[in-house]
């Protein structure tokens, strides 16, 4: 299977990179971008898709200051890895 | 009394670490792969860039195989001083409470700081004055916990580089045998660089090691 896996500063925490970002964005001319958060993606083919929980528990993640996201989880035949 | 510091492939501040304790006890360097602690009485986890800081400073080292021995002799009461990048690799570890994160001005800081001591009634601070001071230089060092800690150090008012939570510098965990802090005692003893003050965390180890000796 490949999965990927999203993973977002906890909300709440303070996120000076969302922040750097969205003050970023108005000196281009883009304005009405609000609530910038920058986090991580994580991509990778796992046998057994059910491991991906304690993955993320036991390294990919830290639960006290990260919130993650299993978004995909599809066959890794005919997929095209970057 | 002898001390043990740990050298990760990426440690930076591990030579630094030797030679500050080698002014107070002996010392030995330990490699991340050894299983053997050769008896030291404290272990230093020192600063750097353990691992690269791949994926989060200090999640992978903390998988090290030393690291495995450090955890077991840290629960038997064994005392564990973890500075900059060690600090994080302890919380990583689960040996201290809280994480690091990256500093609210996403900029690396390094500067002397002065640094007041919370509790002299610790293993690493019984020999210090109300104030040390002592240089940070990070980048990850906002230090953050949404439980109660025991504080044993923090940036004097107005000093806090790094926005860290109640201007948290170092604290111990539940038992007092683990200290982490972001601060580099070890690089503050001797004059030439402004400062001796990072010995007296050193002598205090030295101090309480010498009384459990006795006692």
């Amino acid at each position: 299977m490949r999965a990927r896996i999203l993973v977002r500063p906890k909300a709440g925490i303070l996120d000076p990179q969302g922040q750097a970002v969205e003050r970023a964005l108005p000196a281009l001319g883009f304005t009405g971008a609000s609530h910038v958060h920058v986090g991580r993606l994580i991509e990778l083919d796992v046998e057994d898709p059910a491991d991906l929980p304690s993955m993320c528990e036991r390294l990919l993640v830290n639960p006290l200051i990260e919130d993650y996201e299993i978004i995909e989880a599809i066959p890794a035949e005919g997929v095209p890895t970057v | 009394m002898k001390f043990g510091v740990i050298r990760f492939p990426g440690s930076c501040d591990d030579v630094d670490a030797l030679r500050a304790a080698e002014r107070v006890g002996d010392a030995v360097m330990l490699w991340h792969r050894d299983r053997d602690l050769q008896g030291v009485d404290a272990v230093i986890v020192p600063g750097g860039f353990s691992y690269g800081d791949y994926l989060r400073a200090g999640a992978i080292a903390r998988f090290a195989p030393v690291m495995e021995e450090v955890i077991e002799f840290a629960r038997d009461g064994g005392l564990v001083l973890g500075i900059c990048n060690g600090f994080q690799v302890l919380c990583e570890a689960g040996l201290l409470p809280g994480a690091l994160l990256r500093n609210t001005s996403l900029r690396f800081v390094f500067r002397q700081v002065a640094l007041d001591v919370a509790d002299h009634d610790t293993a690493f601070t019984r020999s210090c004055p109300e104030r040390l001071s002592i240089p940070v230089k990070h980048t990850t060092g906002r230090y953050y916990t949404p439980e109660p800690v025991h504080v044993v150090l923090r940036y004097a008012p107005g000093e806090n580089p790094n926005g860290s939570q109640d201007d948290i510098a170092g604290v111990v965990n539940e038992t007092g045998n683990v200290f982490g802090l972001m601060p580099h005692p070890e690089h503050a003893v001797d004059p030439l660089t402004g400062s001796t003050d990072g010995l007296r965390i050193f002598e205090s180890i030295k101090a309480h090691v010498g009384d459990l000796v006795k006692a």
